[in-house]
């Protein structure tokens, strides 16, 4: 049966086919975006603002990490209880949602795609587990591939052919979709208990984090990945970390990208912004990173916003969990990794009457702001680390309100007003950025506009979203209300939210990555990978990738070798 | 003759997945690489040859039908069930359990309650700081097991992953490494030790706290002698765990089962965070059956608690003490309940199995054991790891894929499940009628 | 005569090879038995082989007793199974967890039988 949609009378954003609030029908047939269709289901969106469905390019939503994060803290737990309904099934957790309301919640905001972003190669079943429980939306993991011995061990002979027959050999083991890199090297430190700079040598395998770097976007470029290299740099988290940052943003200054698009994806940049030497004189330097972006093309960014309140941090950089740790003596979960990374988790309240808090509020919105071209920034609270995904209304109202910033600043730390540069900028930004920064750009940078995500042309996936609010509202209160519970969410065709209710929830497909290698060179890798097996690792070679029956609904993007 | 290789294990939570099989005529016939208790489950037993139906006091075989549609009716018409058991079966059964508690508003929990029950609630506390395995192997030179004997309980734990294991920075193996084993016997692992601390019953939370007193500085509040160890043998021990570039506690139910319970364990976690300040430590409970963490993971992710859930209000309510299945049974509170892949018979408490066995029970397992007894509904399945395949965790959380060795009639535990949800969901919308 | 003892009870070899197969004599025989110092021999008048009977607050249970190493006078354990969960308690404090370990116990050398599984659970029905 030929199922057919018309969503008429919206004014669309669209901005990857440069559709800037124009009213415009969109017509959907069997799930895909086409020119017209002959006998549909309409829905009239009355004028209301009309969006592709959300791409969040990186929120904790799966895995072993935010499981433990789950069962270390039922006190979150109780926060966002929901009986089931006819339809869905319960709901738990503010911080860290079971699975099934991280599908409702994201479903409801109008999102339909979401990347996990820290998949432990040794642990990607349980991603997968977790994935495929999460119901509508549709996903993908990236991963770890920094810290991992045979990472180093390449990096460290310069051997960046076999690296990247390395790299294709986790990822398709993985079922992943990219590379990605946590504390590069500080996190295999950690395994002792230290911890690495970006020029310091990491513990026993003689190679720095700038290497790894280095090695690693140069490997990922062999292919024709549709994502760069997605770096959580060194020295997260430390104050006067800002300089770290950009000089790990120059390293990969001269790598030419496979396609038009960054070399190096730099991920919750809120976190590496930082200036002072101590939490005394912490200030903020998203100006510096915004100055760097905006002169350069080889790096993108996602804010990792802060969202005032509780929450919970977890990171694969288990030295910086640690750290925090020790400043709150709240309760703290670590969890390494053999050969290839580690993890850690501890409670954390960002609260606006606390200095530090109110300068790490304010540089996520700086960054933003400052940051001119929005194809550059990605909208994220590094879910659950700077607070909660389902803050993302809020922290969109305040993109687009400078009034409801300056309302927020008087409420908080006096820190606000000689530590950051906030109340001084006056850009607002309207809905056809937001567009941008929520899904645009996200699918841009990802490789994924062109299988479908993240925009409404002809061809595209039939994922929608239309929220009940009107291209000229500026009150913060309803451009709130309105992003936390779309009119409508479509994916696929099918409508999946009304009125801000879940009223379907099909399954989402499992995006994933199979980089081709010349065989010549996997051979060579596969030779030290299997030592690695037989002496090392606690699991058989033969147990470790991800089975068939982990990914139901696969969706799999070949990435070529370039020779 | 067909031997299969690496073979996952579905015994204890090492879950080794190094074993050979042989299988000729659709039987394992040898067992390679496996410890004693592991290859006697993989070799396998008797079995209970057909679904049962108890009429008149005495079971009555019956068909799978028959069986799932009793055991659909019990369910569906009971006030208070409890789902319990799951920790020798695989996720994917769990995942459907969590379904079925949620469809009738039952209370699931798993064997952890009368397990790492306690140690959950401890990381509930002050969270783990912890390890895979393979990190224990390549780093660890020293080893404690504190109120846990793998040689009785975890055959292979020594050899593949912790004292005897040879690992990339330390190539000698137990060469390299030291072992410390504290219990209140001295068992065959108290045996090899390099430093034995003899304990007395009920007294590791003294001995715990007089570490982390010295781990932290202040052993001049330390008495000459805790909980019978002597002082001497507390700066001992507190030293090496200072000395060592990477240490880990293994702990078992010595202490999660003992006086104290869940304090014992907030107090060795705070002792590993206390000799975190001097080096690296890790600490990690010895899991028991193959999967009893692999239904925390599935649970914890599904309803967002990691046991002892009560769904009978629509949404998950997590409470231990209360939605634990031994006190559910002491305060006579269930009035139907479902048990897989476990056997309360013959390891509740006496006074819990005297309310379990008035009740209506439906067991489902691959063998007859105490819960048989005095079960209602008994529905046979096939073995996990030997006849079926799925997901299960090990006990540092690394997940594997049970393989399927040889062929059966008996239906997997999933199947069960699924058949025991459609029947209950069927009488559901016809009362709805 | 009797003595007042600590009874644990944990796992063994031959439990673990009995799981799936506990209505068998070898189960019975793994299982069924209790392991105490030869100074709580001595105390109570057993030799190997004697019936013991092991009594809590919350029952009795024979068992069969077996001299064994490594205990500590005034420390008796039982094989996990049905025969220690004779006399464990279910009270959990709160905790969920019923104290299999470290229980005030006393026991007797005795002429009674050791009862099997189906004789046990029949106690409970």
């Amino acid at each position: 049966m030929v199922e057919e949609l018309l969503i008429k009378n919206g004014v669309v954003y669209d901005p990857i086919n440069g559709v800037k609030g124009e009213k415009k029908d969109i017509c959907i047939r069997n799930g895909k975006i086409v020119e017209e269709v002959k006998n549909p289901k309409v829905i009239d969106a009355g004028g209301r603002v009309v969006m592709p469905g959300g791409v969040d390019i990186h929120a904790h939503i799966a895995g072993g990490k935010v499981n433990s994060g789950r069962l270390f803290r039922p006190e979150d737990g109780r926060k966002g209880l929901k009986a089931k309904t006819k339809l869905c099934r319960p709901e738990s957790g503010y911080s860290v949602p079971n699975t099934f309301a991280v599908g409702y919640r994201y479903a409801r905001m109008g999102y339909t795609f979401v990347m996990e972003p820290a998949m432990p190669p040794l642990a990607a079943r349980h991603t997968h587990e977790e994935l495929v429980d999460i119901p509508i939306l549709d996903n993908a993991a990236l991963p770890l591939i920094d810290n991992n011995w045979m990472t180093l061990e390449y990096v460290k002979s310069g051997d960046i052919d076999l690296l990247a027959a390395y790299i294709a050999w986790i990822i398709k083991a993985t079922k992943g979709y990219g590379v990605k890199v946590v504390n590069p090297g500080g996190t295999e430190a950690w395994a002792w208990a230290k911890n690495c700079d970006l020029n310091d040598a990491v513990p026993y395998f003689d190679v720095t984090p700038a290497d790894i770097v280095k090695g690693l976007a140069e490997a990922n470029e062999r292919f024709e990945m549709p994502h760069s290299i997605h770096v959580h740099g060194n020295m997260l988290g430390h104050p006067g970390n800002y300089e770290v940052t950009l000089k790990t943003y120059d390293l990969v200054k001269g790598i030419t990208p496979y396609r038009d698009r960054p070399v190096l994806h730099s991920t919750h940049t809120q976190f590496f912004s930082y200036g002072g030497t101590t939490w005394r004189d912490f200030e903020s330097k998203a100006r510096a990173i915004a100055d760097y972006v905006n002169a350069n093309e080889h790096v993108s960014i996602d804010l990792g916003s802060v969202i005032l309140g509780d929450t919970t941090t977890m990171t694969a950089d288990g030295p910086m969990e640690y750290s925090l740790y020790q400043i709150t003596g709240r309760k703290w979960t670590n969890h390494d990794v053999e050969l290839e990374t580690g993890s850690g988790i501890t409670p954390f309240m960002y609260s606006g009457k606390v200095g530090v808090h109110t300068i790490q509020w304010a540089i996520g919105l700086e960054l933003a702001l400052l940051t001119r071209d929005p194809w550059k920034i990605a909208l994220t609270s590094d879910h659950p680390n700077a607070g909660p995904f389902i803050g993302y209304p809020i922290l969109i109202s305040m993109l687009m309100s400078k009034k409801r910033r300056d309302e927020s600043a008087e409420e908080m730390h006096s820190s606000i007003f000689d530590r950051t540069e906030l109340p001084s900028i006056d850009r607002e930004y309207d809905f056809y950025e937001i567009a941008i920064i929520t899904r645009a750009m996200t699918a841009r940078t990802l490789g994924l506009h062109e299988h479908g995500k993240g925009h409404l042309g002809v061809g595209a996936d039939g994922d929608v979203a239309i929220y009940d609010i009107s291209p000229e509202e500026r009150d913060a209160g309803k451009i709130q209300k309105a992003f936390l519970n779309a009119k409508y969410t479509i994916k696929g065709g099918e409508i999946v939210v009304k009125d801000g209710e879940v009223v379907s929830t099909p399954e989402g497909r499992t995006f994933f990555v199979t980089p081709e290698c010349d065989p010549k060179l996997t051979d060579e890798m596969m030779t030290k990978l299997k030592e690695m097996f037989t002496n090392y690792y606690s699991v058989s070679f033969a147990n470790y990738p991800v089975q068939d029956a982990y990914v139901p609904n696969p969706y799999e993007i070949r990435a070529p070798w370039r020779s | 003759m067909v031997e299969i290789t690496d073979v996952v294990c579905p015994l204890c939570g090492c879950v080794c997945d190094d074993i050979v099989v042989e299988v000729e005529d659709n039987r394992v016939t040898k067992v390679r690489g496996a410890c004693a208790v592991g290859k006697s489950k993989l070799m396998g037993h008797g079995r209970i040859k057909s679904p049962a139906i108890r009429v008149n006091g005495a079971l009555k075989e019956c068909s799978y039908d028959e069986a799932i549609k009793k055991a659909a009716e019990i369910l569906a018409g009971a006030r208070r069930p409890l789902l319990y058991g799951w920790s020798s079966t695989v996720c994917e059964a769990t995942k459907l359990g969590v379904c079925l508690a949620e469809e009738i508003g039952a209370v699931i929990d798993n064997t952890a309650s009368v397990c790492h029950g306690p140690s959950v609630l401890a990381i509930q506390d002050v969270g783990l700081p912890s390890c895979t395995l393979g990190e224990v192997k390549n780093r660890a030179s020293l080893i404690i097991y504190w109120g846990a004997n793998p040689t009785a309980a975890h055959g292979n734990h020594m050899k593949r992953y912790s004292y005897i294991a040879k690992g990339y920075f330390l190539p000698g193996g137990k060469k390299d490494k030291k072992l410390v084993v504290v219990d209140v016997r001295e068992t065959k692992t108290a045996k090899m030790a390099d430093k034995f601390i003899q304990v007395e019953p009920g007294k590791d939370y003294l001995v715990l706290s007089a570490l982390r007193a010295v781990l932290y500085g202040h052993e001049d509040v330390v008495p000459d002698n805790v909980g019978g160890v002597s002082k001497e043998d507390i700066l001992e021990v507190a030293n090496m765990m200072k000395e060592a570039p990477f240490g880990i506690i293994f702990f078992g139910m010595g202490v999660t089962q003992s006086r104290g319970r869940h304090n014992n364990i907030i107090n060795a976690i705070q002792v590993t965070r206390a000799a975190h300040t001097h080096t690296k430590f890790n600490i990690m409970p010895m899991r028991g059956h193959y999967n009893v963490t692999g239904f925390n993971q599935v649970c914890t992710w599904e309803t967002g608690f990691p046991f002892a859930v009560d769904l009978s209000r629509g949404f998950a309510w997590y409470n231990p003490g209360e939605t634990s299945s031994t006190d559910l049974l002491i305060r006579r509170e269930c009035d139907a309940a479902l048990i897989i892949a476990s056997d309360p018979g013959a390891h509740f408490p006496g006074e819990s199995i005297k309310h379990l066995s008035k009740i209506p029970v439906i067991q489902i397992d691959p063998f007859a054991n105490p819960t048989t007894e005095f079960a209602d509904v008994v529905i046979p399945t096939a073995v996990s790891g030997v006849e079926a395949e799925g997901s299960v965790y090990r006990m540092d959380g690394i997940p594997l894929r049970l393989r399927k060795l040889v062929d059966t009639d008996y239906l997997s535990d999933e199947e069960v499940i699924q058949a025991i949800l459609e029947e209950v969901r069927a009488i559901k919308s016809k009362e709805g009628e | 005569m009797g003595a007042k003892v600590k009874l644990i009870s944990g796992r063994t070899v031959a439990q673990g090879q009995n799981l799936d197969n506990k209505l068998s004599e070898e189960y019975f025989k793994a299982v069924a038995l209790c392991e105490l110092s030869a100074e709580d021999m001595e105390k109570i008048g057993a030799s190997p082989g004697d019936n013991v009977k092991v009594r809590t607050e919350y029952g009795e249970v024979v068992v069969k007793a077996k001299q064994s190493t490594g205990y500590p006078e005034g420390v008796i354990f039982i094989p996990m199974g049905p025969w220690a969960n004779a006399v464990t308690s279910g009270n959990t404090k709160g905790a969920g967890m019923p104290q299999y370990k470290g229980i005030d116990a006393e026991i007797e050398k005795t002429d009674e039988p050791v009862l099997n599984i189906k004789e046990l659970m029949k106690r409970y029905m």
